[in-house]
């Protein structure tokens, strides 16, 4: 049995577990931007935050990911789920990247423009939701975007811990030596990334301010 | 410099008992006790324009700065219609104050009428008055309203940017205009077009005005006062008509580089 006869026999398999996968990464990104932006921020504006936070989410990226899974198991409410685990890990991994390129979006505004901003009476609050953060936009969307590339990858690793995706077939495979169901996650979740590289890509660069 | 200031009778009603904006042994240090700035005496008269001349670093900038209070005298004070700038809310205060820095101060992001519009935005004025004085400061300074309102900073030219720089600077309708450098990127000929442009604007708009520059032709141009600063003090105070005449010697030293030029005219 050929890889593409196995694909059509099973794609409603394939494709249930496409939607799951989509499902983790997607929470678990919304779940980092909207603590990474915010962290980001902090960095830019407070540098004696730098270090800790900066110093926290590089930790947690170099833990090895199935042995995070691991870790987040015994943690109440957290360990209840299969896909919490997983969210909560994908989510951990995601923050360095969208931390780092929201920050140097921020602190790339042009000098003049900052003060340009103050010098005309903007607020501080002012300043940072109409001058900076538009201005970063495409930087931290290309932080996302690399973000988001990689949890596709490791959300596979998720099936681990019984939160499903694609990863099943591929642990399903490994277990019973089938180069097929191997392929049959491994493909979409490669495919998965390219699309997402793609369409954040054009976003990116969408989102490019005009510079003089 | 108040002595010097030609007050017209009958016009010291309350409003202009005092200076528009006045320093008061004013002084600036960085939290390394480097001074900026040191015991600066200066008034600047309702309608009046001080230049503010000096080498780049000299802290001319910094005194521009202390009038908006982008900076904080470490000592003395600085007074902005009779009040300190340190009492009140800063925003407030540089709401009042128009802001004019090099071509770079406008936000690419932003289109011409959103450059321009962003502060009467801020302060809520409704839409249609926010339009009619769009329309207004474009043909103020020069533009054409058709082709220019809905274009970014990055296509339009120098001068054009400088221009939208003074609009939106004025958008607020404020007493008072700071000007840093604001026509010091701009190629000699642009310059020369768009200083003319500005000293009639003047001419018309009565505000009290302090530019900074390095450029002795813009002082003696757009100045009723000339102040040269040099390593943080003011070291003289001219009319352009006596500047030229000044023994002082930072003075001196910018009079004989314009006399070299006037020499290489010849004469006649």
């Amino acid at each position: 049995m050929n890889l593409l006869e196995y694909f059509a026999r099973h794609h409603r398999e394939i494709l249930q577990a496409t939607l799951e996968h989509v499902w983790l990464v997607g929470i678990a990104m919304l779940l980092a931007v909207a603590v990474g932006v915010p962290l980001g921020v902090l960095v830019a504006r407070q540098p004696w935050l730098a270090r800790p936070i900066l110093g926290g989410a590089n930790i947690a990226e170099t833990i090895p990911s199935l042995a995070l899974f691991g870790f987040l198991l015994p943690v109440p409410w957290l360990g209840d789920r299969a896909e919490r685990i997983a969210i909560a890990a994908l989510a951990l991994y995601a923050l360095l990247p969208i931390i780092r390129n929201t920050a140097a979006g921020i602190t790339g505004v042009d000098r003049a423009i900052r003060d340009a901003a103050r010098g005309m009476g903007m607020t501080e609050r002012q300043i940072l939701f109409q001058v900076e953060l538009p201005l970063s936009f495409s930087t931290m969307l290309a932080g996302i975007r690399v973000a988001t590339v990689l949890t596709v990858g490791i959300a596979t690793i998720a099936a681990a811990v019984g939160a499903g995706g694609l990863g099943e077939f591929i642990f399903r495979g490994l277990a019973m030596v089938n180069n097929q169901l191997i392929l049959a996650g491994a493909i979409p979740a490669a495919l998965l990334a390219l699309i997402a590289d793609f369409l954040l890509g054009v976003c990116e660069r969408r989102l490019q301010p005009a510079r003089s | 410099m108040s002595s010097e200031t030609k007050r017209t009778a009958g016009r010291s009603s309350l409003p202009d008992a005092h200076p528009v904006i006045e320093f008061r042994h004013a002084s600036y240090q960085l939290p390394d006790g480097r001074a900026l700035l040191r015991d600066l005496n200066l008034a600047v008269e309702r309608g009046e324009t001080l230049v503010l001349l000096g080498r780049s670093g000299a802290g001319k900038s910094t005194a521009l700065k202390l009038i908006n209070r982008m900076l904080e005298p470490s000592d003395g004070a600085v007074l902005v219609e009779g009040r300190s700038t340190l009492e009140g809310d800063p925003i407030e205060l540089r709401r009042r104050i128009g802001y004019v820095i090099q071509e770079v101060g406008l936000f690419p992001h932003f289109t011409v009428e959103q450059n321009i519009s962003l502060l009467p935005r801020l302060e809520h004025w409704p839409e249609d008055r926010i339009r009619a004085r769009v329309a207004e400061l474009l043909q103020l300074v020069g533009l054409s309203e058709a082709e220019f309102l809905h274009r970014y900073p990055h296509q339009l030219s120098g001068g054009q940017r400088q221009r939208v720089g003074v609009a939106r600077a004025l958008a607020a309708d404020p007493p008072i205009l700071l000007m840093d450098e604001p026509f010091g990127a701009l190629d000699p000929l642009t310059r020369a077009e768009v200083q003319c442009e500005f000293q009639d604007l003047q001419r018309r708009l009565k505000k009290t005005i302090v530019i900074v520059t390095h450029h002795v032709a813009e002082a003696l141009l757009l100045g009723d006062h000339i102040g040269v600063i040099d390593a943080g003090a003011l070291v003289g105070l001219h009319t352009p008509k006596d500047f030229m005449s000044a023994t002082e010697p930072v003075t001196a030293a910018y009079t004989a580089n314009v006399r070299m030029f006037e020499k290489l005219e010849g004469p006649e």
